[in-house]
């Protein structure tokens, strides 16, 4: 979005060493333009089914979104899903039911299963419990031009494997990923200062999405780039059912005090006229 | 209640005349609403009543998120999502409540600085200026016990540092760590007490609130030329005041739209900037964030308690005189505390006859580099502490220090201030002209 931004950014966090050490290097997140950003931005409800999809075709085999209800897939500022969709869904997944103490299909009363796969955190939060963008120097002004850069982090780092660089050793665990960088990185790729040499580190998880992952019934791009987007679109959405109440409630708040304060300012100017001016100030 | 003579109520029908011989209740609302107020008053005195604003928005807020919390460490976090997912307006209640802590501390930092440039803290209102850094610490305990309640991963390990300062204490130290945590390490009895604490804290400080307010409304405001109101007639005292009501609580509700339209701006469109996306992740003991950071607020005291690590020479100097009991962590403590207590201590540590800083030409100077420091500082306590980040916090924390224990003092003796206008009435007729006077009845 902002390019020269992102450069200045970038160049303040290559100065401030101790910044990028801390982090464990540096990553570039892309700016995706996503439709819910900015305080009139609303979710995609095509792209938020389409993200459905990956998640379930794809992510939920081994995260959960265990604080997200199923019948929340319904709403309307959601992924939408007409009622028979959801009810249908919901069948299609199996929860424990203790009362029965046993397994049955789930009903949109409940919620998404929680994880399968060992050390898949969940995802219900991940849009919000990671921030993609910083600075420059600690002062956080990218955060208000771009936004956190949650959905945006996700999005890269879906898109961020690659080759592993040649100074890693044979057999290294883990998968390559420019953009994660809380993961296992060998002593190879450090210069002599201790110093990363290759952006990113070694994620435990394997590339989900290759490309060309799922198919869309209409026929829309499933490119990696495009399902990436998709699919942290979505998981935008469940962490952040709410998004869009949330800017109505707040426009309105904004629209109401600013005409309160424009009349407010005038009952003081008027108010304060004889004292200030020795007459009144119609 | 007020010192400046002025008139006070009536009754006039029956019936407000039966309720006020018994209980003189009317008349105390009468006198507090038309308290004569300095008609000087420029907009930095509008701070009060957006603090007042805040106290009662977060008790509100408040009381109705307890109605669907639970504190339980294994049900904390879920009950938050319950509130952000299923409770009906849930979602903007907790954003109110958790940027109001933000706006609260805004306006109380801009309402210190103001305190602080204009010497609001200066005889005879000594008290009102105790009463509020007493204020401020209870707000600091209540917003740190209040961030520890959601159990995310900021909440816990931060908590988990925040509780080890105590453990710096010699000999006793770790007791006290053990006694306040309810236990040797951060989990169910803390979060516990934390919650009971976090309910109870507020109301201690709307108590306190209305001893501040008595405070001041006994001496009088300060105003910006610092200049006492006249008081030995009612005539007189009426040349340099107005009463609160209508002039100042309609200012102030105007101030107060203005402040809240940008507050709902923030809680609509970025209500998580000020936050920190760990606390997104559920607590877990076992994996520390790679970068602790304490909410923005406490930014500046969090600077000054890395500042002093055992490079520095006064830590040395200390360790060394106190035969090793004073190690830097507990110095970095006695650091953090002293710098809330030295701001404390301001009525008596500076010495000029002069009030207002408006009529001191080099105070202005200082001051202005006092404001500067506390950014720096705030800036330097989220930066990690390595590399040049800890010089400038030490840089930053000895100006603090140096301000309120040498600047202060010093100045009063050696610095030349300016006449300041003889009456409050001179003050404004210099803003508005000749014609201002006071309004006709």
């Amino acid at each position: 979005m902002i390019r020269k931004l992102t450069l200045t950014a970038f160049a303040a966090l290559g100065l401030s060493a101790g910044a990028a050490l801390a982090s464990g290097g540096t990553a570039h997140i892309e700016d995706y333009a996503f439709s819910f950003e900015g305080p009139f931005g609303a979710y995609d409800q095509n792209q938020l089914q389409r993200g459905l999809k990956i998640f379930t075709e794809v992510c939920s085999a081994c995260h959960g979104l265990k604080y997200v209800p199923l019948r929340t897939l319904g709403d309307e500022t959601g992924p939408g899903l007409p009622e028979d969709q959801v009810r249908a869904y919901a069948a299609n997944i199996e929860v424990f039911d203790k009362s029965l103490d046993d397994y049955r299909p789930a009903t949109p009363a409940d919620k998404f299963p929680a994880n399968t796969g060992v050390g898949a955190p969940d995802l219900s939060l991940m849009a919000k419990g990671r921030a993609g963008f910083h600075g420059p120097i600690g002062l956080g002004i990218n955060q208000i031009v771009k936004g956190m850069g949650g959905p945006e982090y996700i999005a890269s780092l879906l898109a961020g494997y690659h080759e592993a660089p040649d100074c890693a050793p044979e057999g290294f665990s883990g998968y390559y990923n420019t953009v994660f960088t809380a993961g296992g990185y060998p002593e190879e790729c450090k210069d002599e200062h201790g110093a990363h040499t290759v952006p990113g580190s070694w994620i435990g998880m394997a590339p989900p999405l290759m490309g060309e992952d799922v198919e869309f019934d209409d026929g829309h791009s499933n490119e990696l780039h495009h399902e990436a987007q998709d699919v942290a679109a979505f998981l935008m959405w469940a962490a952040e059912p709410k998004m869009m109440q949330r800017k109505t409630a707040g426009l309105t708040g904004v629209i109401f005090l600013s005409v309160l304060a424009v009349l407010l300012y005038l009952t003081n100017k008027r108010i304060w006229a004889p004292v200030k001016y020795g007459r009144k100030d119609d | 209640m007020s010192g400046i003579p002025h008139d006070h109520y009536e009754p006039k029908s029956g019936f407000t005349k039966a309720i006020n011989s018994r209980l003189p209740i009317i008349g105390l609302l009468y006198d507090t609403l038309m308290i004569p107020t300095p008609k000087n008053l420029n907009w930095m005195w509008i701070w009060g009543i957006i603090l007042t604003f805040c106290l009662a928005l977060q008790i509100i807020t408040g009381v109705v998120l307890v109605m669907h919390y639970t504190p339980h460490v294994d049900m904390a976090f879920a009950s938050i999502e319950h509130i952000m997912r299923d409770v009906n307006g849930g979602h903007f209640i907790r954003y109110l409540h958790m940027n109001g802590a933000s706006l609260f501390f805004t306006a109380v930092y801009l309402h210190i600085f103001r305190g602080l440039f204009y010497g609001s803290y200066k005889a005879p209102r000594e008290i009102t200026w105790i009463v509020g850094m007493l204020i401020y610490l209870l707000m600091m305990g209540t917003a740190f016990m209040g961030y520890v309640l959601p159990w995310g991963q900021m909440s816990f390990h931060g908590t988990a540092v925040i509780t080890g300062l105590f453990g710096a204490i010699p000999f006793i130290g770790e007791s006290i760590q053990t006694w306040l945590l309810g236990a040797s390490a951060v989990g169910q009895p803390a979060l516990n007490r934390f919650f009971s604490l976090h309910y109870l804290l507020p109301f201690l400080i709307a108590g306190l609130v209305v001893v501040h307010i008595w405070a001041f409304h006994h001496t009088g405001n300060n105003n910006p030329s610092g200049v006492d109101v006249r008081r030995t007639s009612k005539a007189e005292a009426e040349k340099d005041t107005l009463p609160f009501w209508p002039y100042f609580v309609i200012k102030d509700l105007f101030a107060l739209a203005v402040v809240l339209a940008v507050f709902f701006a923030v809680v609509g469109f970025m209500p998580n900037y000020l936050g920190h996306p760990d606390n997104y992740l559920e607590a877990n003991p076992l994996a520390t964030p790679s970068h602790i950071v304490p909410e923005w607020y406490f930014l500046p005291f969090y600077a000054i308690l890395r500042a002093f690590d055992s490079e520095v020479w006064v830590v040395q100097f200390a360790s060394w005189i106190s035969f090793g009991i004073i190690d830097a962590k507990f110095f970095g403590v006695l650091a953090m505390f002293g710098a809330i207590a030295v701001m404390a201590l301001a009525p008596w540590l500076d010495t000029s006859s002069v009030r207002s800083g408006r009529y001191r030409p080099a105070f202005k100077w200082w001051f202005r580099l006092l404001c500067i420091d506390f950014m720096v500082l705030m800036w330097a306590g989220a930066m990690p502490a390595e590399g040049i980040y800890p010089y400038i916090s030490l840089l930053g924390a000895t100006y603090w220090f140096a301000y309120f224990l040498v600047v202060l003092p010093l100045l009063g003796i050696f610095e030349k201030p300016e006449t300041p206008v003889a009456t409050i009435e001179d003050d404004f007729k210099a803003h508005y002209g000749d014609k201002a006077g006071t309004p006709a009845e």
